[in-house]
């Protein structure tokens, strides 16, 4: 069985407000160095078999067509999960 | 009832129906309430039944999972509506419904958290700026009206090029009076498409409706009554179209 990862994170021109509030109450947990905060969605997309070129290409266009919306954000990463496991463990 | 009013009866308003759509109810009422026939339409139907306009109602349509709007925005009956409304047909979509309808492209623009991330609920003024689309010829330029603000998601954001255009085009429809309550940009309301035929806005018209149970005016508690206007405008537009 293999999964597709897709990222998406708002666009860095638009305000973020749950970032901004995540970002507010970490220095109230004395988590003090981190100057800003943005928050974003990962979807997991399982398939039946091996991620092939085909599967990655329909995830892509699914993250660009339902996954996301591209007027407030951006589609950072559409990846097989084997890969980022590898590069995990590395 | 005048002689107008009544050659407006039989106009079939559609009110659709998502899974999680909360307001269906209170916009039929309206569009009885302002002289037309109620028509409900269902999400998974891709049959708009002939109705002469078409009202996307608020609620949290499928839990406002994924982005408010995104997944109603791919119901059957959408193909069918934005089809219709490019055709010209009257469609008015309210809190999730305008979320909807930019979802859908009928409407340039999105929506994202209030600003300060709280659900606002509260009696909200606004400008009216433009009354010539089809759900607004019955106010007059530059009136303040007063009806019900309730959402989480309620912040409207565009690119600057779009704001721009929006403004030249005279398609900012309603502006919030005084304090911005949600940070939307350049403190807009609610917009038309080019063609006047839709608009979109995220306060509530159908929740004032009728004295007695409408927003707090002048004439007594809860006796407002001006989101009247927007169905019976449409019903006027119908009439003369």
């Amino acid at each position: 069985m293999g999964r597709v990862v897709v990222d998406v994170m708002p666009k860095p021109e638009i305000l973020d407000p749950q970032g901004k509030a995540v970002a507010g109450a970490l220095p109230r947990l004395g988590f003090t160095g981190f100057t800003s905060v943005r928050q974003g969605k990962r979807f997991e997309l399982e398939v039946d078999g091996d991620v092939t070129p085909e599967v990655l290409a329909a995830a892509r266009e699914a993250a660009e067509r339902v996954l996301s919306n591209p007027i407030i954000e951006d589609v950072v990463s559409v990846v097989d999960a084997a890969s980022l496991d590898t590069v995990a463990s590395a | 009832m005048s002689e107008s009013q009544q050659a407006l009866t039989g106009a079939r308003i559609g009110v659709i129906t998502f899974p999680g759509t909360l307001d269906d109810r209170d916009a039929a009422r309206a569009v009885r309430l302002a002289g037309g026939q109620a028509v409900s339409l269902w999400h998974a139907d891709a049959d708009l039944k002939d109705v002469d306009a078409v009202v996307l109602p608020g609620g949290f349509s499928y839990g406002d999972y994924l982005r408010a709007g995104a997944i109603s925005r791919f119901a059957p009956v959408m193909d069918a509506l934005v089809d219709a409304a490019k055709g010209g047909l009257p469609v008015l979509g309210i809190c999730n419904g305008f979320q909807i309808l930019t979802e859908a492209h009928l409407l340039p623009g999105s929506m994202i958290k209030n600003e300060h991330l709280a659900f606002l609920c509260k009696e909200q003024d606004l400008i009216v700026e433009n009354v010539d689309t089809a759900w607004t010829r019955d106010f007059t330029a530059g009136q303040t009206i007063s009806i019900p603000l309730k959402n989480q998601d309620g912040q409207f954001v565009a690119d600057e090029r779009t704001l721009d255009e929006l403004e030249g085009e005279g398609r900012v429809v309603f502006r919030y009076a005084g304090t911005n309550p949600n940070g939307s940009r350049r403190g807009i309301a609610g917009i038309s498409n080019a063609a006047g035929n839709v608009v979109g806005l995220m306060p509530h018209p159908e929740h004032a409706v009728e004295a007695g149970f409408g927003t707090d005016a002048a004439a007594g508690p809860r006796a407002g009554t001006d989101g009247l206007a927007f169905f019976t405008s449409v019903l006027g537009t119908l009439v003369t179209a």
